[in-house]
């Protein structure tokens, strides 16, 4: 299995006391494979995300990606998965601001130690004229795009997507989403990706709906 | 309206207290440091008019030769205004004696506690001497002394009579000539012959005029450091208003006027000038107390002047510390008050966009920083006066510091085009883009350590030169001081074949090119023909001096006249001559000529020879000098050996340079804080930028290993330019400043090793100054990394 996820709870401490966000959530992403998180907001979508990720650790519970249970592992081999088997794409923030679009999009895959090619890569997303502008010189969506062109650069196994769509008008968001899609398939790698869009998640292969911390 | 924008705005400081710490220490630092160095000097400048009360003589014309109390009845017989003045050394001591006649003497305030009768008869009587109270504890036994306020420390005030009494003399040094109101009276030369005539004492003469270059050292060092501080306060200020930039436009969005808006925030800038200022104020003294028992030594040591170690307030040093801070804040926070004014409030607050906004700011820099140095090359060619040597360092500092961040620029993007890994490349570009916020932090760091590398470059080659020239110019092993010229005769016969030579020393008062110095007349000798350092000179200089052909000027006064070989130079009383070579005379102020003896002789036929140089094998000082303590019963301390004297030059010399060092010291610190307090600030603004690297699989730890790579590298990409910098000063200081300060020029020595260990400072100093920032970065809880992406801005 790519991403197991078992039991996971996850506990927020606020000034009213312990939040319960995460209330034994299972769920599994085989290769190949896409799935839609869908939920209102503040239901913990993000929050399992960066589980998944190893941003964060669970309180209790298992998440495993490739087999590694990334939840007991150390600071270093979480790290090293998140450079190599995982890609990650969030709403907003994915850019290096200090490096330029050419070195943003080859960035990942170098630290993964695989040799890319930026002209093709920027040429399928439609980003050649912007190779050599600033993140912040770019749009939303254009920086959307970088943003999923770096994660595709690195060829990871599992693509953790949340929301990477949501700061776009409908027609960007789509194009945005095939080539995820798209460039995910043709790699074998799963995919798992939060929205709030209904009509975008019928278009993944599954879809799991969360509700009060646990998968309704 | 006003007061809730103000609680809004002072809100900032209550999330950020390490901010405004930062601000407060930085405007502290700047107005303590500068309101200190005025303290000095202010302190200073009364104890030079005090002692300007006492040695009013100073500006007054003068008789001297043999003179003697019979001279004295006879001038005032004849009608002339004069009085009588002794000026020597308190046997024993390093007190100054000052004997003179409280009835005829010109008023002054040291004199005034001689209005009351019975201090009078006690002066008169020789029973009490006149001090400074804190000079009472100085005074050897068998002297009692009056504490007087407004005498200088260090002056000994006596009846002439006691005075000599004190010398074992009968002779006074000179009549001073007050104002007269009678015209036809007998010339005081005809009156008393052999005398001369001496008119007050010119520019090489007057204590004030030779501190002021020391001075004038210390305050460009009280600039520097304000300088420094202003560069952290720049720094907190433009980081207050940019993290507040959201802020302003909610504020602006509610209905808020620009004007009060900008209104609240001068307010806010009054305040911190009020707090820092005070702090400063308090730091000044301390540091004005601290340092000024080391101020007075060099000034001893340099010139023979005392200050007292005391310090006192002055209102005016309370009210110029405040007018500093408040110049201070405003410039430094002018800038930022325009900014708001004119950029737009809603430009996004990106980092990429700040620094771009920077861009033409830095391109402004470069094109500044180049006509600086330009002008400080223009200047290095062209400078005469004392305040162009000053003009010059300010311009080759400032220019420096100016192009400081665009070299930096231009190095990084370099580095980053030759970088092959990612994370090397993202090092090298993410330190570029951490140049503007760390600019000015870094400019007060390559201030520090040029100012460091300058200085110390300076003192190092003067102490060489220094040490070199004492040991030429003590060549001889013994100095002897007989107490008469009958003793002299004796002694010399006694050496003459205990030594392998006995040189006497002779020498005069005189007027050379009008202002007063002292004529020597030299034996030749081998010890002079081989170890006397010449810097110019004409050939087989030696035989024609020993034939009577020409003169020796020292550089002193051949800069200040102008005389070198080729020209003739006017030894009034001595004559005119062709001056034949110029020796280097480091640490006299005044002008100094040598002739030969038999050409001396011929002028000064009366002159005692009661001094000697004796050259004997150096094994044998030890019994030399016993054997001639013992035989004619001299006091210590009228045999003198070379090593003495120059231990003696250089304790004082080491004195002289001390206030430096730790000026120095201070300003590296105010630099090391100006790095440490961007670098923390900025890493409050750092986790969106390194939270996209931790999420891509780099683990905080070498993140955090990154940063501190990175603050290291800049101080060493900084201490290398700095090294240049500071060679440029001490070049600036030795050939121009010190040729206008004090009359001579040192060649300038290089010290590669001290860099260095300066260098390794200065890496130390970034590496802490980013240790807690980079602390922080690798302790961070990853949740805060996480909210990165989690919430929108
Ligand atoms: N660091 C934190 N400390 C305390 N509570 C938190 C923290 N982060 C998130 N939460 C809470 O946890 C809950 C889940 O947050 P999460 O960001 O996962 O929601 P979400 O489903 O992604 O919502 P949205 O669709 O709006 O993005 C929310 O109620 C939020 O307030
Ligand atoms: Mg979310």
């Amino acid at each position: 299995m790519l991403l197991s996820v078992r039991d996971v709870v996850k506990t927020y401490s606020t000034a009213d006391g312990p939040q319960v966000v995460l209330d034994g959530i299972s769920l599994d992403v085989k290769a190949g494979e896409s799935l839609a998180l869908t939920g209102e907001s503040g239901c913990g979508k993000s929050t399992l995300l960066h589980l998944c990720a190893g941003l964060d650790t669970p309180d209790r519970g298992r998440i495993e990606i490739e087999g590694t249970d990334i939840a007991s592992a150390a600071d270093a081999e979480r790290a090293r998965l998140r450079r190599e088997a995982v890609g990650l794409v969030f709403q907003q923030f994915n850019l290096i601001p200090s490096l330029t679009v050419r070195d943003n999009l080859t960035f990942h895959a170098r630290l993964a130690g695989r040799g890319v090619d930026p002209a093709t890569l920027a040429d399928r997303l439609g980003l050649t004229p912007f190779l050599d502008r600033w993140p912040e010189q770019l749009s939303g969506g254009q920086q959307q795009r970088v943003a999923i062109g770096r994660t595709l650069a690195a060829r990871p196994r599992l693509i953790l997507a949340d929301e990477p769509t949501g700061n776009l008008d409908e027609a960007t968001g789509d194009a945005v989403l095939e080539t995820m899609q798209e460039a995910a398939s043709e790699s074998g790698a799963g995919l798992l990706m939060v929205t709030h869009s209904e009509r975008l998640a019928r278009r993944m292969d599954r879809r799991l709906h969360l509700r009060a911390g646990q998968v309704a | 309206m006003m007061a809730a924008a103000l609680r809004a705005l002072g809100g900032h400081w209550r999330r950020h207290p390490l901010q405004l710490l930062t601000l407060v220490i930085g405007l502290a630092l700047a107005t303590g440091l500068w309101t200190g160095v005025q303290a000095i000097n202010a302190q200073a400048r009364s104890s030079y008019a005090e002692a300007a009360v006492v040695l009013d003589r100073d500006a007054l014309p003068r008789l001297t030769g043999e003179l003697t109390l019979q001279d004295f009845a006879a001038a005032r017989r004849a009608g002339w205004n004069v009085s009588p003045v002794i000026e020597a050394r308190v046997p024993g001591t390093s007190l100054r004696l000052v004997g003179l006649d409280p009835f005829t003497s010109p008023p002054g305030s040291a004199t005034a506690p001689l209005g009351e009768t019975e201090t009078l008869v006690a002066f008169l009587a020789g029973e009490t001497v006149l001090v400074a109270p804190n000079t009472l504890s100085e005074l050897p036994v068998g002297l009692s002394g009056t504490g007087v306020d407004g005498i200088a420390p260090g002056i000994v005030l006596a009846d002439i009579a006691a005075a000599q009494r004190i010398l074992e003399t009968d002779r006074i040094d000179a009549l001073l000539i007050l104002p007269t109101p009678r015209d036809g009276l007998t010339p005081l030369t005809e009156l008393i012959p052999g005398s001369a005539r001496q008119e007050p004492a010119g520019e090489g003469g007057d204590i004030g005029r030779l501190t002021d270059s020391f001075h004038l050292n210390l305050t460009a060092f009280g600039l520097l450091a304000f300088a420094v501080g202003l560069f952290i306060v720049h720094a907190a200020i433009g980081l207050a208003f940019e993290q507040r930039r959201p802020l302003f436009r909610t504020l602006r969005a509610l209905g808020l006027p620009s004007r009060t808006l900008t209104l609240c925030l001068a307010l806010e800038l009054a305040a911190l000038t009020l707090a820092g200022g005070a702090i400063g104020i308090v730091l000044g003294y301390a540091v004005a107390a601290a340092l000024l028992p080391g101020v007075a030594a060099t000034l001893s040591g340099l010139y023979g002047a005392r200050v007292d170690g005391g310090l006192t307030l002055s209102p005016l040093w309370w009210l110029s510390g405040f007018a500093m801070a408040g110049a201070g804040l405003a410039i430094a926070g002018g800038r930022s008050l325009w900014q708001l004014a004119t950029l737009p409030v809603l430009a996004p607050a990106m980092p990429r966009a700040w620094a771009q906004a920077r861009i033409s700011t830095l391109r402004l820099q470069a094109i500044t920083g180049v006509a600086l140095l330009a002008g400080a090359a223009i200047l290095a060619l062209t400078a005469t006066g004392l305040i162009a040597g000053f003009l010059l360092l300010g311009a080759l500092l400032l220019g420096a510091a100016l192009l400081l961040p665009p070299l930096l620029m231009r190095v990084l993007s370099l580095g980053a085009r030759s970088a092959t890994g990612p994370v090397t490349q993202w090092l090298w570009a993410d330190a570029r883009q951490q140049i503007p916020g760390l600019s000015l932090a870094l400019m007060a760091l390559m201030l520090a350590l040029s100012a460091n590398i300058g200085v110390s470059t300076m003192v190092g080659s003067f102490r060489g030169t220094f040490t070199g020239w004492l040991d030429q110019r003590l060549a001889a092993e013994l100095y002897l001081y007989a107490e008469d010229e009958s003793q002299a005769r004796e002694i010399a016969r006694f050496l003459e074949d205990r030594v392998d030579a006995v040189l006497p020393i002779v020498a005069a008062q005189a007027n050379l090119e009008g202002a007063p110095g002292e004529i020597y007349g030299l034996l030749d000798h081998a010890t002079y023909r081989e170890n006397w350092p010449l810097l110019d000179q004409v050939p087989d200089v030696w035989s024609r001096l020993a034939a009577g052909e020409g003169a020796l000027v020292n550089e002193q006064l051949a800069r200040r006249e102008d005389v070198w070989t080729g020209t003739h130079v006017d030894l009034g009383s001595g004559g005119r001559w062709p001056v034949l070579g110029v020796y280097s005379d480091y640490g006299n102020p005044r002008g100094q000529a040598y002739l030969g003896l038999d050409a001396f002789r011929d002028r000064f036929p009366e002159t005692s020879a009661t001094r000697f140089a004796v050259r004997v094998a150096p094994e044998r000082v030890e019994a030399v000098s016993e054997q001639l303590a013992s035989t004619f019963d001299l006091a210590p301390d009228r045999v003198v050996n070379q090593a003495e004297i120059k231990q003696f030059s250089l304790n004082v010399f080491e004195r002289t340079f001390a206030v430096t060092g730790a000026l120095n010291a201070l300003t590296l610190g105010v630099a090391a804080f100006a790095l440490w307090a961007s670098l923390t600030t900025l890493s409050g603004m750092r986790v969106p930028q390194v939270a996209p690297l931790w999420a891509l699989g780099l683990t905080r730890a070498r993140i955090a290993q990154l940063d501190l790579i990175r603050a290291v590298g800049l101080a060493l990409l900084t201490a290398l330019l700095a090294i240049p910098v500071g060679i440029g000063l001490a070049w600036a200081l030795l050939a121009v400043v010190n040729v206008q300060a004090f009359g001579w020029r040192l060649p300038l020595r290089v010290f590669p090793v001290d860099w260095i260990v300066l260098s390794g400072w200065a890496l130390l100093a970034a590496a802490a100054a980013a240790a807690l920032p980079a602390a922080r970065l690798w302790r961070m809880p990853p949740a805060d990394l996480v909210k990165v992406f989690a919430h929108e801005r």
